[in-house]
C-alpha cells in the first residue's frame, strides 16, 4: 500500500520533470532531419512541423505511434522512454519519400 | 492512383470488417439494415467534419486534443460494443429458439440497434477521417481528382468486399454456434480498441506507459504485415504493447466477459415472461 502511495506522489512529479524535446520538420514530404539523436531511458517530446500544404502521418510500428499532422501546423508525440536502438518511422501517406530514424543512445 | 487505392483499402478494413461481424450478429433484429446505413452515412459525414478541423482538433489541449478525441472515440466504441455483448448474451437463447419472440420488446431491440449504429458510426469516423485527409493530400498535389477517387473507390470497394466475405462466411455458422463466435470476436475487438486508446493516451503523455514495451514479437508477427494488420484489426494485436495498453486490454476483456456471465444468469424479463 504505501509502495502504491508513493508511487502516486511520484507519478505527478515525474511529469513536472521537464521533457527533452527534439524539433523535426516536414517539407517536400520529407523529414529533416532524418536522423533524431534521442538519450535513452527517458520519455522525449518530438514537436513535428508539417511545412507542407498537405496533411501528413507520422507512423512508426517501432515507436508504436501514429499521428496526422495538419499543414502548417506541429504536432507533439511524446515517446520512450526508450532502450538504446534505431526505431524507424515515415509519413504514412508519402511513404516513398517521407522517412526517418530516431536513435536512442 | 493504386496508392490511393491501396490506403483507402487499409483504413477502410477495420470498419468493414466490424460492420461484417456487427450485421451477422444482430441478423435477427428488425430494422437492421436502416441502422446500419444510418450508422455509416453518420459515420461519413462525421470524417469528413474531423477532417475539415484536423488542424483546430490537433491544436486543442496543448497538442494533443487528437489523441484525446481519438481516445474518447475507442472509449466510446468499447462501452458500446461490451453493451452489444452484454444484450445479446442476455437474448441469445430466445434467438437461437425464436427470433420473432425477442423482436416483442420493440424499445429494447431499438436501444441495441442505436448502439450498433452508434459503433459503425465511430469506426467509420475514425478511418473515414484519415482517408479524406490523405485523399485531399494527393488530390492537392498533381493526381488529376479523377484519378484519386478511382483509386478511392477501388480501395473502398475491395475494403467492403473482404467485410461482406466475413459477413457471408459468419452466416453460414450453424446457429448453434453462431452467437458464441460473434460474441467471441466482438470481445476481442472491443479489448483491442480499449489497448488503442491506451496507447493513445500514452503517446498524448496522459497516463503513463509503465513500461514499454512489455514483449516484442515483431520479429513473428510484424505489425505491418498481413497477418499482423489482420490480428490488429480482430483481435487488436499489437507486436510492442506498452504494459498499459495491455492492463487496458485485459480489464476490457475481464470486465465484459463478467458482464455476460451475470446477464446469463439473469435472463431477459422477455424470456421469463
Amino acid at each position: 500500500m504505501k509502495h502504491v502511495l508513493a508511487l502516486c506522489l511520484a507519478l505527478p512529479l515525474a511529469a513536472f520533470a521537464a521533457t527533452p524535446e527534439f524539433a523535426l520538420e516536414i517539407k517536400d514530404h520529407r523529414f529533416s532531419p532524418e536522423e533524431v539523436h534521442v538519450p535513452a531511458g527517458t520519455k522525449v517530446k518530438l514537436r513535428v512541423h508539417n511545412q507542407d500544404s498537405t496533411p501528413e502521418e507520422f507512423e512508426s510500428h517501432q515507436l508504436n505511434r501514429e499521428k496526422v499532422i495538419a499543414p502548417g501546423s506541429t504536432a507533439s508525440i511524446f515517446i520512450g522512454p526508450l532502450k538504446p536502438g534505431k526505431y524507424t518511422f515515415v509519413g504514412e501517406f508519402h511513404e516513398d519519400t517521407a522517412r526517418g530514424v530516431v536513435i536512442a543512445e | 492512383m493504386l496508392g490511393a487505392a491501396i490506403i483507402v483499402f487499409r483504413e477502410s478494413l477495420e470498419a468493414a470488417l466490424l460492420i461484417g461481424i456487427i450485421a451477422a450478429a444482430a441478423r435477427s433484429l428488425p430494422g437492421r439494415n436502416r441502422w446500419l446505413a444510418a450508422g455509416v452515412a453518420a459515420g461519413v459525414a462525421g470524417a469528413f467534419v474531423v477532417a475539415a478541423f484536423t488542424s483546430t482538433i490537433g491544436e486543442l489541449a496543448d497538442g494533443v486534443g487528437q489523441e484525446l478525441l481519438t481516445a474518447g472515440i475507442l472509449g466510446l466504441a468499447v462501452v458500446m460494443l461490451a453493451w452489444h455483448n452484454i444484450w445479446m448474451s442476455q437474448h441469445a437463447r430466445q434467438m437461437i429458439t425464436d427470433a420473432r419472440s425477442v423482436v416483442q420488446d420493440v424499445a429494447d431491440g431499438k436501444r441495441e440497434l442505436s448502439a450498433i449504429a452508434l459503433v459503425i458510426a465511430l469506426a467509420v469516423l475514425r478511418e473515414g477521417a484519415e482517408t479524406v485527409l490523405f485523399l485531399y493530400g494527393i488530390a492537392s498535389q498533381g493526381e488529376t481528382t479523377g484519378q484519386v477517387l478511382a483509386g478511392g473507390a477501388l480501395g473502398l470497394g475491395a475494403g467492403a468486399l473482404v467485410g461482406a466475405a466475413l459477413y457471408m462466411g459468419l452466416l453460414r455458422i450453424p446457429v448453434r454456434w453462431f452467437f458464441s463466435v460473434t460474441a467471441v470476436m466482438v470481445l476481442l475487438i472491443a479489448a483491442g480498441m480499449a489497448g488503442q486508446m491506451a496507447r493513445f493516451l500514452i503517446q498524448g503523455d496522459i497516463i503513463p506507459a509503465i513500461a514499454s514495451p512489455i514483449w516484442d514479437t515483431s520479429r513473428l508477427i510484424p505489425d505491418g504485415s498481413a497477418l499482423g494488420t489482420l490480428l490488429h484489426v480482430l483481435a487488436g494485436y499489437d507486436a510492442r504493447p506498452s504494459a498499459m495498453q495491455a492492463l487496458f486490454y485485459i480489464s476490457a476483456l475481464a470486465i465484459i466477459v463478467i458482464g455476460m456471465r451475470l446477464a446469463r444468469q439473469r435472463p431477459a424479463r422477455l424470456g421469463a415472461a
